[in-house]
């Protein structure tokens, strides 16, 4: 467990080594190297993880400091790592996902220019997220948290010579940081009202109840984590951001970066604990968001939006589980999405890879026969997502939240989630059926590798089997991952439900997955493709419209403001004084005829008044 | 009895009246000799205060002045002939050469 | 003596004024001198007889002799008078008489002085001697090397141009 450094400093290595020297290495070399970093980071985490098992270090945490950086009378702040459960369980998410997506990026990204600019990128997003997750102290988990930002803009910008890949990155990167402005707001609060930032000191001397400071931080970190995972009223980057490889949005925009958020409410959550209203939020938000992008899902035409929405909607089911205090089920809900929707993204990626980097899903069709081992894999993620009864994964994880709605209680956050569940499942199997059923629309070329096909049939396993770690109580009730997770987020509370709630959500997703069949032997889907874009359809599509009315509210008035200032008033206004000064030496220039009479006469007159003010005096 | 002030009053008056002659007059000969006008007057007003005091120094002041004068009227009568060859006339009106052109 | 003063003073100033209103200029530097013949007498009755000679031999009769010599030298003929007399008329004089009069009644009350008349007393041209060549010597130097100054430039300035 010493080497707990290791995990974060070997991607950074990679990282360096490959921004160096990548274009000499030549791409075996750094496909080699790119992909070891984060795999030995993995392994390493892996045994970390055994030996926690074995060994469980006492008080539920380890504790590896490294140095102090900053010293000062009100301020202290140390760097270091620090292991919980909670840390733990995404070190492992993040390191073996991140291999596999390294894999299956090694292939998937063959023959593009900047080859070795690319798992540059991505080893350096794989450090500062772990560098996110392992620190100590928020202002460390905030470089993190700005790294992952930055790398985010540089990969989903990779393709930097069409304008639009460079207006997407710009997009994402801009919206996260005006939340990141809120972030650090509230991390300067926190800083100057107590002290410190180490998370371990926030989370355990607490405030008196009633007291304003957790209200106000929480609230102000909050934004942050609405912008970092693309909630409303922040989500608009994240469709646009699908403009990167779709590696980058499997390893970024849906197993780890968006889930930070998620990470930095369980982690400080005894400060959030004694911000009920801002509770109250979370809760709404995950609602509402859930519920629209849904709904958004249902209208897209590009493979990879119907991803980035859905994406959207499963975080605001784990925001919706963290508003009513079920840290440990939305950290399960966490697990389970990050690895269907991996596996998801990662057979997108390899539809659309043979098919030419084709991505409306109009122009796809009937392609179960030709790429089999892509339609058993997405199907196997299109359940997950849809929380297909017993079989899948997002099924447990998505029943525990969904009990733990109804047990808050919150009865009406539960209706949110059931309607969400069935969107979710008619969206998923509309994909199905439309990508993978019907007429062959456009032929598939070119064979899949080794390299694809492992990273693939690993997560599809996981997909069917990693639920079976947490189960309801009306299954058995096997509680592995919240046992795990106990000695960071407490116990885990049990609901006792009656029967009608496991069973509407066992029926839900059969109800959707019925419906979308319907829909698709109808033509309804079809037909999509060429209906005229109603105002309401648009609404719908665009996620409620947020994108059109930022821009007439926020960038309008703002590039009006920078129009207006084009010309540097400010500027102008000491350059009065130079036009000032021309104008009046063009006046006193007429004085000087060369007259010698007139020249006397306003001398005269000079000294008459010369001599009246003295006289005066 | 001398009444000082009737004789700086005088003196006052001759300046005035060389005044006069310099914003008025264009002929260049006209404001040398009004500038004359003017020094001897300063002069007259110099004797006139040595005198109130008894001192010679009013004297000697006026001898200062007339050097002044002489030597002033030199160069200028010069500086006159000179511009003569250049304008036809001697009208100071005329020699314009160093106004700003625009 | 009164008399001889005020009879004095008013010549002066009659001859001043016709001096600066003529438009022949030889017959504007007689009547200058004139007035200067004038101040001599009227520093006559003030008791410095000195100065009455220096003005009768040095300004009357060598400063305006030069003048009146490069005059006549000017040799100005009858359009010349002619012009002269346009330049003289009544409407160019109302401005500077304006200026005039302001600067005539802020000074005519405060250079006035209000003093006591005195009898009249000579200094002598002895006194003026002393007192120049050792009390105000330097006065003696500076004033020649004006003159040398003047000289020089005056004939610099007066060469023909080659």
């Amino acid at each position: 467990m010493t080497h707990l450094w290791a995990i974060p400093a070997l991607p950074l290595a990679g990282a360096i080594i490959l921004g160096l020297a990548g274009p000499t290495l030549g791409p075996r070399m750094s496909a080699i190297i790119g992909t070891a970093s984060v795999g030995l980071a993995a392994i390493i985490a892996i045994g970390i993880g055994i030996g926690w098992l074995q060994h469980p270090p006492p008080g539920g945490a380890f504790v590896q400091p490294l140095w102090t950086w900053v010293s000062l009378p009100g301020l202290t702040i140390r760097c270091g790592l620090t292991l919980d459960p909670v840390a733990l369980l995404m070190v492992l998410v993040i390191t073996i996902i991140g291999s596999l997506i390294h894999l299956f990026s090694t292939e998937y990204m063959a023959g593009e220019a900047g080859y070795a600019r690319y798992f540059a990128y991505l080893n350096l997003f794989v450090a500062a997220m772990l560098l996110l997750v392992l620190a100590d102290d928020l202002l460390v988990l905030f470089i993190g948290w700005e790294g992952v930002g930055v790398c985010s803009y540089l990969l989903v910008g990779f393709w930097f010579a069409d304008p639009a890949n460079g207006m997407a990155a710009q997009k994402s990167f801009i919206v996260t940081r005006i939340a990141d402005i809120a972030m650090l707001a509230g991390l300067l609060l926190l800083s100057t009202q107590r002290g410190t930032l180490d998370i371990h000191d926030l989370t355990t001397s607490l405030l008196p109840r009633g007291a304003w400071l957790p209200e106000a931080a929480a609230a102000l970190l909050l934004v942050g984590c609405l912008g970092k995972s693309a909630q409303l009223p922040l989500h608009s980057w994240l469709p646009d951001a699908m403009a990167g490889p779709t590696p980058v949005s499997a390893l970024i925009h849906a197993a780890t970066m968006v889930t930070a958020g998620v990470y930095l409410v369980v982690r400080l959550h005894p400060l959030f604990m004694q911000a009920p209203w801002v509770m109250h939020g979370i809760a709404i938000g995950g609602a509402l968001t859930l519920l629209i992008a849904a709904a958004a899902g249902l209208f897209q035409t590009d493979i990879k939006r119907v991803l980035a929405y859905s994406t959207m909607s499963q975080i605001g089911y784990m925001f919706v589980a963290l508003g009513v205090g079920a840290w440990s089920a939305a950290m399960f809900h966490f697990l389970t999405h990050a690895v269907f929707k991996a596996l998801l993204f990662l057979s997108a990626g390899a539809v659309t890879m043979r098919l030419h980097h084709e991505q409306d899903i109009f122009a796809m069709g009937g392609l179960r026969r030709p790429l089999p081992a892509a339609f058993v894999c997405f199907v196997i993620g299109a359940a997950s997502l849809a929380a297909l009864p017993l079989v899948t994964a997002g099924f447990f994880s998505k029943e525990i939240i969904l009990g733990a709605l109804w047990a808050a209680p919150a009865p009406a956050l539960w209706a949110a989630g059931i309607t969400g569940a069935l969107l979710t499942s008619i969206y998923s199997f509309r994909l199905i059926f439309t990508v993978f059923f019907g007429p062959v629309i456009t032929k598939p070329s070119g064979a899949y590798g080794i390299r694809i096909l492992l990273p693939l049939f690993m997560l599809a396993i996981a997909a069917l089997c990693v639920g079976w770690l947490e189960t309801p109580g009306f299954l058995g009730g096997n509680h592995l991952l919240s046992a795990f997770l106990e000695p960071a987020n407490g116990e885990a509370a049990v609901p006792i439900l009656s029967p009608l709630i496991p069973l509407t959500g066992c029926l839900v997703p059969l109800i959707g997955n019925g419906i979308a069949w319907v829909l698709h032997r109808r033509g309804v889907w079809r037909a999509q493709a060429s209906r005229v874009q109603t105002p309401l359809l648009g609404f719908l599509t665009s996620a409620c419209g947020f994108d059109a009315a930022y821009r007439a509210l926020l960038v309008r008035p703002y590039l009006q403001l920078v129009a207006a200032l084009r010309d540097d008033p400010v500027d102008q206004l000491s350059l009065w004084a130079e036009h000032a000064a021309i104008a009046l030496h063009r006046r006193l220039r007429a004085t000087q005829t060369g007259h010698l009479r007139r020249y006397a006469a306003w001398m005269m007159a000079g000294v008459v008044a010369t001599i009246a003010m003295v006289l005066l005096a | 009895m001398i009444a000082w002030p009737m004789s700086a009053g005088l003196a006052l008056a001759l300046f005035l009246l060389g005044l006069l002659g310099l914003l008025t007059r264009r002929n260049l000969i006209f404001v040398l000799m009004s500038i004359e006008i003017m020094l001897n007057a300063t002069g007259l007003l110099f004797v006139t205060a040595g005198m109130r005091w008894g001192n010679p120094d009013g004297q000697i002041m006026l001898i200062l002045v007339l050097n002044l004068a002489g030597a002033e009227l030199a160069l200028g009568l010069v500086l006159l002939l000179r511009l003569r060859g250049r304008l036809p006339t001697l009208d100071g009106d005329r020699a314009t050469l160093l106004r700003d052109a625009p | 003596m009164s008399l001889l003063f005020i009879i004095s003073a008013v010549l002066a100033l009659l001859t001043t004024a016709l001096a600066i209103t003529r438009a022949n200029p030889v017959h504007a530097l007689l009547y200058f001198v004139l007035s200067l013949l004038c101040m001599a007498v009227i520093f006559f009755t003030l008791g410095a007889p000195f100065a009455a000679a220096l003005q009768v031999i040095v300004y009357a009769g060598a400063i305006m002799v030069l003048f009146l010599f490069v005059v006549m030298m000017l040799a100005l003929d009858k359009a010349a008078m002619g012009r002269e007399r346009d330049w003289i008329a009544r409407p160019v004089w109302v401005p500077p008489l304006l200026l005039i009069g302001l600067l005539a009644t802020e000074l005519g009350r405060r250079m006035l002085p209000r003093t006591v008349p005195t009898a009249p007393i000579s200094v002598t041209p002895q006194a003026v001697g002393v007192k120049l060549f050792t009390t105000d010597l330097a006065a003696v130097e500076l004033a020649s090397m004006l003159l040398l100054a003047g000289l020089i430039a005056a004939f610099h300035l007066g060469r023909r141009d080659p």
